[in-house]
C-alpha cells in the first residue's frame, strides 16, 4: 500500500495544500490589508473618522465572516466557474478561500493597529504628518509584530480551510484525508495526512513567530 | 507688541453620551515671543484640552487661537499641518516610534517635511548632540530611561526649527532629579533658540523652576495670570492660593489609617530615604515607631509610617519606597 504512488500523492498533496494556503492568505491580505486600515482609520476614534465607510465595511465583513466557510464555498460557485472556468481542484478553490481570507484579514489588520499608542499617533499629528504619512509610517511600522502574528494564525486558518474544501472538490493533504480516511477507511493514510498538517502548521508559526520577534524594536537588550 | 500666542474666548464642549462636558468656558490669553508660560491646574481643570487647542489637535467649539497672526480655524487641512510644523509638542508619555531607533525618532518630522534622507540623518545627529544623547543614536527607545527618551523628544522637536514648543505634563512622568534636568534644558532652548515655550503642569514647582509668566485654570475658566513673580507674591484667588502653598502645607495631625512597616536592608547608612521622599512628594509622613542602626554604613531596621489619607499618593509612597530597596509591607489596624 505504501508503494510509490501513494507517497507521490502525499508530495503532491503538499504542494497542492501549499498553494492553497498561501496564494489565498497572499491575495486575501491585498484585499483584506486596505480594508483592515480603511476600518481603523474611519473609526470613530480613528484619524479620519467617517461613520458611513465605516459602517458599510463593519457590515460587510461581519456578514461575510458569519457564513461557515463551506457554505460560502457552495454559495460562491457560480462566481468560482466565471472567473477559474471550473468549480473544483486548487486554482477553483484560490475563490472561495481568498473571499473567506478577505474580511478575516481586514479585522486582524484593523485589531493589530488599533493596538498602536494613541499618543504616538497624536505626536506625528503635532508634527503635521498628513493620513498617508500616519498610515504607514506610523501605524503599520509600530504594529509590525503584531501584523506578523496575526498573519501566522491567518496563514494556519486558511490552511484548516484548504483541508475542509477537499471535502467538496478540492485537492491537497485535505482531500487525501477525506478519501483515504472517510471514503475508503484506510486510516493510516489519513493519519499520516493529519500529522503532515499539523507539521505543516506548526513550521509557519515557528517562522512567523521568529520573524515577529526578529522585526520587533520594544525588547530592553 | 503682538502675541505669537492669541486665545480669544475660547469654548470647548465634549458630546458625552448623557451629557455635555464643557472643558474650556472662554477663556482669553496672549502670550508673547520669548516667554515660557507656565498653564497650571489641578487634573480635570482643562489644561490639557487647552494646550491641544493651541494647535488644533483639538478643535475649539467656540473662539478663536491665533499663532503668529494667522487665526487657526481660517486654515485649510493642508495649511494647518504646514502651521504645526511651527508649533513642536512634547508629551507626559514621550510618544515616540517604539520601532525606530533614537537617530530616526529624530528624523520623522524631517521625513515629514520632505528632507533627504542622508540631509536628515545629519540634522538628527545635530540635534540629539544639543541634547547629549549623540551616543545613544542607535539604540531603542525600550532601551533608554524616561529622562532620555524625553531629550530625545526634545531633539525630535527641534529637528523641525518650532517658534513654538508646547509641553503637555512633559515631566510628570519623570523623578524629581531628571525633572530637573529637562526644564534646565528646556530653559536652554528657550534661551538659545528664543523658542516661545508654554508649560502645562500640575505642579508648582516646574512653574517657579522655569516659567516667565503663568496662567492657572481651574474647571474651564482661567482665573488668575501674569507673570510668576506677581502671583507668587500676592496670589488673589482661591485655586491660586491652593496650588501655591500646596507644597508648604503644615500637618497638624495626621488622619490617615493606613501604616507600612518598612524594612532597611541595603541601603546606605547615609542616605535620606525616608526626608527624599517627602521632599519628593511634598506631603508628610509619620514615623510611629522606628528601630534602625548603622552597620558598617549599611542601614539595618525597621519603621512603621503612617502614610497621608490621600490613597494614590499613599500607593505612590509605597512604590517609592519598594523602589528604593525597602521591603514594604501595610499593615491593618495598627492605628484606630
Amino acid at each position: 500500500m505504501w508503494d510509490e504512488k501513494v507517497i507521490q500523492m502525499i508530495i503532491e498533496g503538499i504542494g497542492e495544500t501549499m498553494y492553497m494556503t498561501l496564494v489565498p492568505t497572499f491575495l486575501g491580505y491585498v484585499l483584506g490589508m486596505p480594508l483592515g486600515i480603511l476600518l481603523t482609520v474611519t473609526d470613530k476614534d480613528g484619524i479620519r473618522p467617517n461613520a458611513g465607510i465605516y459602517k458599510v465595511l463593519d457590515f460587510l465583513s461581519n456578514i461575510f465572516r458569519s457564513i461557515p466557510f463551506l457554505i460560502l464555498l457552495i454559495l460562491l460557485i457560480p462566481l468560482t466557474r466565471m472567473i477559474v472556468g471550473k468549480s473544483y481542484g486548487s486554482n477553483a478553490m484560490i475563490v472561495p478561500l481568498t473571499i473567506a481570507a478577505a474580511p478575516y484579514i481586514a479585522r486582524m489588520v484593523e485589531s493589530s493597529l488599533k493596538e498602536v499608542d494613541h499618543g504616538v499617533i497624536e505626536a506625528a499629528q503635532s508634527m503635521g504628518a498628513n493620513t498617508m504619512t500616519i498610515v504607514f509610517k506610523v501605524l503599520l511600522m509600530e504594529a509590525r509584530t503584531s501584523l506578523i502574528t496575526n498573519a501566522t494564525i491567518v496563514t494556519a486558518t486558511i490552511l484548516g480551510y484548504s483541508a475542509m474544501a477537499g471535502t467538496v472538490g478540492a485537492d491537497g493533504l485535505g482531500a487525501i484525508a477525506v478519501r483515504y480516511g472517510y471514503n475508503r477507511y484506510q486510516p493510516d493514510i489519513m493519519i499520516v495526512t493529519v500529522i503532515l498538517l499539523v507539521l505543516l502548521v506548526q513550521i509557519m508559526q515557528g517562522i512567523g513567530m521568529m520573524l515577529s520577534r526578529h522585526f520587533d524594536r520594544r525588547r530592553t537588550r | 507688541m503682538e502675541p505669537i500666542i492669541k486665545i480669544v474666548d475660547l469654548h470647548k464642549d465634549f458630546k458625552q453620551k448623557d451629557m455635555d462636558v464643557h472643558a474650556l468656558k472662554g477663556v482669553n490669553l496672549n502670550i508673547y515671543k520669548g516667554d515660557i508660560y507656565g498653564i497650571i491646574g489641578m487634573s480635570g481643570a482643562g489644561k490639557s484640552t487647552l494646550v491641544r487647542c493651541l494647535n488644533f489637535l483639538e478643535r475649539p467649539t467656540g473662539g478663536s487661537v491665533f499663532v503668529d497672526g494667522r487665526d487657526l480655524a481660517s486654515l485649510t487641512e493642508k495649511q494647518l499641518r504646514e502651521a504645526r510644523k511651527d508649533i513642536g509638542m512634547i508629551f507626559q508619555h514621550f510618544n515616540l516610534l517604539m520601532q525606530r531607533n533614537v537617530v530616526d525618532n529624530v528624523c520623522f518630522p524631517l521625513e515629514i517635511a520632505g528632507m533627504k534622507k542622508r540631509d536628515a540623518r545629519k540634522k538628527a545627529m545635530e540635534y540629539l548632540e544639543i541634547v547629549g544623547l549623540s551616543e545613544k543614536a542607535k539604540a531603542y527607545p525600550a532601551q533608554l530611561s524616561g529622562g532620555q527618551k524625553q531629550r530625545v523628544a526634545i531633539a525630535r522637536v527641534l529637528a523641525s526649527d518650532p517658534k513654538i514648543l508646547l509641553c503637555d505634563e512633559a515631566t510628570s512622568a519623570l523623578d524629581p532629579q531628571t525633572t530637573k534636568s529637562i526644564l534646565q534644558l528646556l530653559k536652554e532652548i528657550n534661551q538659545k533658540y528664543g523658542i516661545t515655550i508654554v508649560v502645562i503642569t500640575h505642579e508648582m514647582a516646574v512653574v517657579q523652576e522655569i516659567c516667565s509668566h503663568v496662567a492657572i485654570i481651574d474647571k474651564g475658566n482661567l482665573v488668575e495670570h501674569g507673570t510668576v513673580e506677581e502671583i507668587f507674591q500676592a496670589p488673589k484667588s482661591r485655586e491660586a492660593k491652593k496650588l501655591i502653598y500646596q507644597g508648604y502645607e503644615k500637618v497638624a495631625e495626621m488622619k490617615g489609617k493606613r501604616c507600612v512597616r518598612i524594612v532597611f536592608h541595603e541601603n546606605s547608612s547615609f542616605e535620606p530615604v525616608i526626608g527624599n521622599m517627602v521632599l519628593a512628594f511634598k506631603a508628610p509622613v509619620n514615623i510611629l515607631y522606628a528601630n534602625t542602626r548603622d552597620l558598617d554604613g549599611v542601614a539595618k531596621g525597621e519603621m512603621i509610617l503612617q502614610l497621608p489619607e490621600d490613597l494614590e499618593l499613599g500607593d505612590k509612597m509605597i512604590t517609592y519606597l519598594k523602589n528604593a530597596k525597602l521591603s514594604v509591607e501595610e499593615l491593618e489596624d495598627y492605628v484606630g
